[in-house]
């Protein structure tokens, strides 16, 4: 810095040439300077206090701010600070289309050791394998002499022998609180609902995870905090599955079958009622998959979904709705039915010969394969090919299950002549019975395609139109009459005009070729058929039965009677009443009830007049 | 003047002081509470879940099937069926029985009772 003189010397000696006083420079230089230090040090000051001034409306706006936001909200409360609670919401519960719990949480404790920390490895390893059957006291004890410091004993306990384990009293053992996945119905609805495990795994706490069914499929949904804690309602209803589950299971014994599957839509809103699939398992214990041999074997296959079945005769309705909604048939065009047919080298036989000729409407009602061909003929390969793929039969089915994508349909890839006439009538192209489900849904829809969904009242946009009301209408009134005076009499439920068609189709050997005393009936129903409001599909897996005329695999004699059985047993439970002719009279009151206040009725308040 | 205007700060200062202790201390007694209330939410949702899912297990048809089964000397509960339901218009109601004269006057709500 440059430091100005008080007394700058040319100056001074000019204003002695003057004769000027030149005390009076240095008294004008000591004011100057003066005034630069009076200015610096009021600066520093000023700055000192914009400093202060700024930093008090800083604090008391933050005070001000947050005492304006916590005065302006809601006041919630603020549960994840509390540990316990937070373990619990960890997944939310699955409810049926009534609310009824079908998977939830218990809090439980796992238990895990400290081998360095105990004091008496040799009773706890023999208190811990009598409270635990399935331990063994000389592994553990191998373990906890060990050089380990930190091993799991148990995923989850009961509280009993919780107590039972602290009544040892042993400080190497220690309880880590533990989320469990419960499932208080049992096997009911098991396939759906899949099950669960446990994925990352801490002392504190351990994931759960879904692992098969719904819980897998919505697993992102129902771990989600955003969600607090909200169920996830599937539009099954408990009632009806397990009734479903009761009476199927029933009927897979009387008709001696491997297996059993029932389907019970809504058609308007696709919404399944309930889907059982048999054998069935319990999800709180689920089993492990097979690793060898058939997985269809296991338990935990869902035939419903993952089941890749050639339906058969339930087929039939496709190609005959197809044609009369192309005009090229109608109910009583003649159809020639001579048997055995001719498609190249190939013969197609009718099961008994039905003569010369037909109506396309007794083409269904006798289930005629022949009569069926032709009308797939008259249609053509890409038309067939192009309507069955409208219905869904080329792609899985996008249920909200994990299964869905591993029941995508066995569709031929090449479509000669052969394969178009022997798909006609339900050969040749595998599909799930969740798959006819919803194609008969469809069908009873009034041609407006319905896509099948697990859970309830979720608005969806509406599906294509696929058929004509009228051709739709005509198909519904085919299938009523195959019930009445066809295959199926069997299914006829008195008043629910069960309308339907049967199916019986050779099981494919896993060799090639067809076996010839195994068979898969399906019966596809759709019901009351005046106004369709329910289609119900019903398979078993190679069933038989013995009636009076000897040993019978056909549908109309296995999956009918089942199907009618189920269907007696769940209409009265989804609240479908009864169409029947039985005029009751209207009686008129004999006395009106006084419901509504009379003059007189209303209180006095004598005490105001 | 001016001693009593400090006498009366230093007193307003003390007041000040003693307010913001008490305030101070009721908020940390109230935070206190509400953790001790959060923790009973937590036990009681905690309670909740496993009453649900006692009730759930309770009522799970197997269970509810099989007390049917057993008490059907007593109950004669069967599935319901077809038929079982029917309106109101068809069912004849008997005509209820003429009322007393002297109840009459008290029982007002008695639809059949004469009108005063």
């Amino acid at each position: 810095m440059i430091r100005i003189p008080l007394r700058p010397l040319a100056r001074i000696l000019r204003a002695r040439e003057r004769g000027e006083n030149p005390d009076a420079i240095e008294a004008e230089n000591r004011r100057l300077r003066h005034e630069a230090i009076q200015d610096k040090a009021r600066r520093r000051a000023e700055g000192r206090l914009a400093l202060m001034a700024s930093l008090f409306v800083l604090g008391f706006g933050t005070v001000g701010v947050r005492m304006g936001a916590l005065a302006s909200t809601d006041p919630i409360e603020p549960r994840s600070e509390v540990m316990s609670a937070q373990i619990v919401s960890q997944r939310a519960d699955i409810t049926d289309r009534q609310g009824r719990v079908l998977a939830t949480n218990l809090l439980t404790h796992s238990l895990y050791a400290h081998p360095h920390q105990m004091v008496d490895p040799v009773g706890a390893a023999r208190n811990l394998a009598r409270i635990f059957p399935d331990l063994d006291a000389d592994k553990l004890l191998r373990d906890f002499t060990g050089s380990r410091k930190f091993m799991w004993i148990k995923r989850k306990m009961s509280p009993e022998q919780m107590q039972a384990v602290h009544d040892i009293g042993e400080p190497g053992l220690l309880f880590g609180p533990r989320e469990m996945r419960v499932y208080p119905n049992g096997h009911i609805a098991s396939h759906i609902l899949g099950g669960s495990g446990f994925g990352n795994e801490g002392v504190d706490s351990a994931e759960v995870l879904g692992v098969a069914g719904v819980e897998k499929a919505f697993d992102g949904w129902l771990r989600d905090p955003a969600n607090d804690g909200a169920p996830l309602q599937l539009s099954i209803d408990l009632s009806v599955q397990s009734a479903m589950e009761q009476v199927l299971a029933s009927g897979m014994e009387v008709m001696s079958a491997k297996g059993a599957t029932g389907i019970l839509m809504e058609i308007e809103s696709g919404e399944i009622l309930a889907m059982a699939s048999l054998p069935d398992f319990d999800p709180n214990d689920r089993p492990r998959p097979l690793l060898k041999g058939d997985p269809s074997d296991s338990p935990l296959f869902n035939r419903a979904v993952q089941g890749q079945y050639e339906l058969g005769s339930t087929f039939k309705i496709f190609p005959v709705a197809q044609a009369l909604d192309l005009q090229i048939i109608n109910p009583n065009s003649g159809i020639n039915t001579t048997t055995p047919m001719r498609i190249g080298k190939y013969r197609i036989n009718d099961f008994s010969n039905y003569g010369p000729q037909l109506s396309a409407t007794d083409v269904i009602v006798k289930s005629s394969n022949v009569g069926t061909v032709r009308i797939a003929q008259m249609i053509g390969v890409e038309r067939q090919k192009a309507f069955l793929q409208k219905l869904g039969f080329f792609d899985p089915l996008p249920i909200e299950m994990v299964e869905a994508p591993t029941g995508k349909p066995l569709v031929p890839t090449r479509w000669p002549a052969v394969t178009a006439a022997t798909v006609s009538f339900g050969h040749g192209l595998a599909a799930s019975p969740l798959h006819l489900a919803a194609a008969y849904a469809t069908v009873a829809n009034g041609g407006v395609k319905v896509t099948p969904t697990l859970i309830h009242g979720r608005t969806r946009p509406q599906g294509e139109r696929i058929l004509s009301e009228r051709a739709a209408a005509r198909a519904v009134d085919m299938l009523r009459q195959v019930v009445t005076r066809g295959t199926a009499k069997q299914a006829e439920v008195e008043g629910y005009e069960v309308a339907g068609k049967t199916g019986t189709a050779d099981k494919p050997r896993p060799s090639g070729g067809y076996y010839d005393n195994k068979v898969v009936s399906t019966f596809a129903s759709v019901f009351p058929a005046s106004a369709p409001k329910y289609v119900m599909i019903v398979t078993l897996d190679e069933p038989s039965v013995t009636g009076p005329g000897g040993e019978s695999r056909t549908a109309g004699a296995t999956a009918a009677p089942v199907a009618s059985a189920i269907i007696r047993r769940l209409a009265p439970l989804v609240g479908l009443e009864p169409v029947t002719d039985e005029n009751l009279p209207v009686i008129a009151p004999r006395f009106a009830p006084r419901v509504e206040s009379q003059p007189g009725d209303e209180l006095k308040v004598s005490a105001n007049q | 003047m001016r001693p009593l205007t400090y006498l009366a700060c230093a007193l307003l200062v003390m007041g000040l002081a003693f307010w913001a202790y008490r305030e101070n201390y009721r908020t940390q007694a109230a935070l206190g509470e509400m953790s001790q209330v959060q923790r009973e939410i937590a036990q009681l949702r905690e309670d909740l879940g496993v009453l649900r899912a006692e009730w759930a297990y309770l009522n799970r048809p197997d269970r509810l099937r099989e007390l049917v089964d057993l008490n059907f000397d007593r109950l004669q509960l069967i599935p319901r069926e077809a038929g079982q339901v029917m309106d109101l218009g068809h069912i004849d109601y008997p005509k209820p029985p003429a009322p007393q004269p002297e109840v009459a006057s008290e029982s007002s709500g008695n639809p059949a009772a004469p009108q005063e």
